[in-house]
């Protein structure tokens, strides 16, 4: 790991991890005798910040790595963050069996202010939104980037801090809600000083993206990095909007968002459904452009439907947010342009699952037989689902039945088992035998195994979730002659229980699958060191040339 | 230059560029594309004419249907309660007893009584009434303030021990703590009031119970009664029957006398209308009545 850093960027590392240590001292001095949790997270930066100090000093007299390298991408970093995704994975995944099963069966919580569902939840939600999803974006952006580019990352020192210092930020993020830290914002819980962390990370990735792009060898930028791109830009934009606060002391965990009421409610929406669009959907997308043509061997079908759902998603997306705040105390005229961008943005999500299945024309036996694919082919159909029952639950009419319900719990899963875990695992699968120089995973039965485990597990998890969603929409509003409402709430929970059941046991499939996954991608890594082999795949390399030159298209 | 491929499966060509092995076809955006892209905008522009939508800087486009969400669910509302007005009149207007002599009356209350309980009691006395240590059982009719509808009325609408400035007040003092009586006394006191109730006891508490009757008529009758049958107008309970708020057994009457006891029960006047408290006291008491 220190080895390929040049001596200029040991010294580098040695600095920023010397100032992420005075950072964390600065959280802990103001905070120290309090009862304050952030006494807690700057003790954890500075531990980070020592543990790493020790790793780049103990390597520090290693030989420099030889200019051979430049000859070579540099994937070092998408090989950690791949590791880190599916851990990740199986922790997220875990806790939301968890809580599910709390849903289920309330008895079963254990007397402990960190084991209440108010607090695992989240860890649950961000585990596998920020921990796996975000892991799994860095690892493939930065090797989709360099391949697409045909351009070593601009520097190895960079790389290395995006992916640390997200994890970081996750681990701030997980162990902050256990102990209480939150500042109640739903996917923006993190307090402030995570958020300014997460602010620094965030814009060293995306110079990386624009230095490395600069370098590129050849004409144009393909499309993934188009949307590896915008759900960079954009997730900082809404990051900081949507994070803007005032901490109660630089000693306290405790902030106040800089706004309230209805702008607040708005505000968060507009952030919460961007992190949908631009987060869930735009990496993912950019995943999806290029390990799908890859395994498929097929040309993505049309380059003209891509620049018309590329900038339909990015352009209407924007707008889509207030359709959360149905029939709430936000002014109605916002509500109605929410809706109908929601009902137009369709037309580009379909437009961009239908390009996608388009592209496995010609490659349809290749889908029957290799799960690889197929988890990718599932994830564009479930893409095309989960975007139409968005729109259609964006119409108010039928938001006012769905809305507060198990059906939008439901709505979500589709997207994110059917869609952004499929295309990950799917291209988990097609990138580590990659990167570990093997010919494929260690076992493909195993590779089928997780297919059939993750698709009825998310099967049965959305079915149940409609199932009771729909139930208790029409609960709450059925009333009976007297015109009381015929049910109490409780009804409808008691009437929930055999759906909770059903979809801590979908769950729980699902979860099994990531196990799965985690041992195969593990005995993968082993065999590929049981045969270290230096063969160099002279394809798979970045072009040399003097920085300013373009090279244009062979042939 | 990027030069142009044919792609023998789609009879298409290619853009001509290539990324890291992947190639993209020049087909045409499909028609139904542009098609649905109209159709939907279409539909949003029609939608923008007839509603609230787009912000002119101090106000908004109301739209040509002139709808407004908050006009709309106030005259729901006001819908709504005309609707039930045919009946819940009749329950405001009529008395509580001649209310709970009418059948179609009480149906309304069985049914509209339910959903009020159950929304708003039952997270302290239970989906059926029936209470739970320190929360009152509703269903065994063991009524501390009193069971007529009037004052079941009354202490929804004002609780006890609640912020309301007519709440009614109940306490047990902490005859332990406070050092009114010894752990020997307070033990005398509790076999005598387990006795009230017909438990069993044994040679060491019946040993106690002369003692026991002596203190609890010169510390707890005041308020319990001589009998120990327990005072409405107090809130004290009734000793002598089988329903125990806290418990009954020696430990438990032990801590009560020991440490005290303050309930507390919310008052309702500012969260339901006179009509639903009404409801509610009339469908309370018919919970143990249903046995």
């Amino acid at each position: 790991m220190v080895a390929a850093l040049t001596l200029v960027e040991r010294q580098f590392a040695l600095v920023i991890l010397f100032a992420i240590t005075l950072c964390g001292l600065a959280l802990v001095v103001p905070s120290a005798g309090t009862e304050d949790p952030i006494c807690f997270h700057g003790l954890l930066i500075m531990a980070a910040g020592i543990a790493l100090s020790f790793v780049v000093i103990n390597g520090y007299f290693e030989p420099e790595p030889s200019p051979e390298r430049l000859t070579e991408y540099f994937d070092d970093p998408t090989k950690i963050g791949i590791i880190l995704a599916i851990a990740w994975a199986v922790v997220g995944m875990f806790v939301g069996v968890w809580v599910a099963a709390l849903l289920a069966w309330p008895d079963l919580t254990i007397d402990a202010a960190w084991a209440s569902f108010g607090r695992l939840r989240p860890v649950h939600t961000s585990g596998v939104i920020f921990g796996f999803g975000g892991n799994a974006l860095i690892a493939t952006s930065f090797h989709v980037l360099q391949r697409t580019s045909r351009a070593r990352l601009c520097d190895q020192l960079s790389p290395w801090f995006v992916l640390l210092g997200y994890n970081l930020f996750c681990v701030i993020a997980a162990s902050g809600y256990l102990i209480g830290v939150t500042q109640s914002k739903e996917y923006a819980e993190p307090e402030w000083y995570a958020d300014i962390w997460l602010v620094v990370v965030w814009v060293v990735y995306f110079l990386i993206y624009i230095r490395t792009l600069q370098r590129r060898q050849e004409p144009h930028i393909y499309v993934a990095n188009w949307y590896y791109m915008a759900f960079i830009l954009v997730v900082a934009v809404l990051h900081i909007v949507n994070n803007l606060a005032v901490p109660v002391s630089l000693g306290s965990a405790k902030s106040y968002s800089l706004f309230s009421g209805v702008q607040d409610a708005m505000t968060q929406w507009w952030y919460g459904h961007n992190a949908v669009a631009f987060f869930l959907t735009s990496g993912f997308l950019g995943m999806m452009y290029y390990y799908m043509p890859k395994r498929a061997g097929r040309p993505i079908f049309s380059y003209r439907l891509s620049i018309i759902s590329f900038w339909g998603i990015t352009f209407m997306y924007m707008w889509a947010g207030s359709h959360h705040l149905h029939y709430t105390a936000l002014p109605q005229w916002v509500q109605t342009l929410g809706m109908t961008f929601s009902l137009m943005l369709l037309v580009p999500s379909w437009a961009s699952a239908g390009n996608a299945l388009a592209t496995l024309n010609g490659a349809w036996h290749k889908v029957r037989d290799d799960a690889t694919l197929r988890f990718m082919m599932v994830a564009a159909v479930f893409y095309g689902l989960s975007t139409f029952e968005g729109s259609f639950m964006a119409i108010r009419a039928v938001n006012s039945l769905s809305h507060y319900t198990d059906w939008t719990i439901g709505h979500v899963h589709a997207g994110a088992l059917g869609w952004v875990a499929m295309i990950t695992f799917g291209s988990l699968y097609a990138l580590v035998p990659w990167m570990w120089k093997r010919d494929r995973m260690y076992s493909a039965a195993a590779v089928e195994v997780h297919f059939w485990l993750a698709l009825s597990g998310t099967v049965i998890y959305v079915i149940a979730m409609w199932n009771s969603g729909i139930i208790q929409g029409l609960m709450w509003r059925t009333y009976n002659d007297s015109g009381t409402l015929a049910y109490s709430f409780i009804d409808s929970v008691v009437a929930m229980h055999p759906y909770y059941i059903a979809r801590a046991f979908g769950g729980l499939m699902f979860l099994l699958g990531a196990l799965v996954c985690a041992w195969n991608v593990w005995m993968t890594i082993r065999s590929a060191r049981a045969h270290r082999e230096v063969a160099r795949d002279t394809a798979d390399s970045p072009i040399l040339v003097p920085s300013g030159a373009t090279v244009m298209a062979k042939e | 230059m990027a030069t142009e491929k044919l792609d023998p499966t789609t009879g298409r060509t290619t853009t001509g560029h290539e990324w890291n092995g992947i190639e993209e076809l020049n087909t045409p955006v499909p028609r139904i594309v542009f098609f649905f892209l109209a159709v939907m905008a279409l539909f949003a522009v029609g939608y923008w004419i007839l509603m609230p939508a787009w912000p002119t800087g101090v106000s908004f486009t109301k739209g040509m249907l002139g709808i407004d969400q908050r006009a709309v669910v106030t005259q729901q509302v006001r819908d709504a309660a005309a609707e039930r007005a045919a009946w819940t009149d009749r329950i405001g207007r009529t008395s509580l007893e001649a209310t709970a002599r009418d059948p179609e009356l009480m149906r309304y209350v069985r049914e509209t009584g339910r959903t009020l309980f159950l929304d708003n009691c039952s997270a302290c006395h239970g989906t059926k009434g029936t209470g739970g240590p320190g929360f009152p059982n509703l269903a065994a009719r063991a009524w501390l303030w009193g069971g007529t509808p009037e004052t079941i009325v009354e202490t929804i609408t004002k609780g006890i021990n609640s912020t309301n400035d007519d709440t009614r007040v109940s306490q047990m003092l902490a005859f332990g703590r406070d050092g009114v009586l010894t752990g020997e006394q307070i033990r005398s006191v509790a076999a005598f009031v387990r006795s009230l109730s017909g438990q069993a006891l044994d040679d060491g508490e019946k040993a106690m119970l002369p003692a026991g009757r002596k203190l609890f008529a010169d510390n707890c009758a005041s308020c319990h009664g001589d009998t120990g049958r327990g005072k409405h107008e107090m809130g004290a309970p009734d000793l002598a029957d089988s329903v125990w708020i806290y418990g009954g057994d020696r430990q438990s009457v032990f801590d009560t006398i020991y440490a005290g006891r303050q309930g507390h029960m919310p008052h309702w006047s500012d969260r339901l209308s006179p009509t639903d408290i009404r409801i509610l006291a009339l469908y309370v008491g018919t919970l143990g009545a249903a046995k």
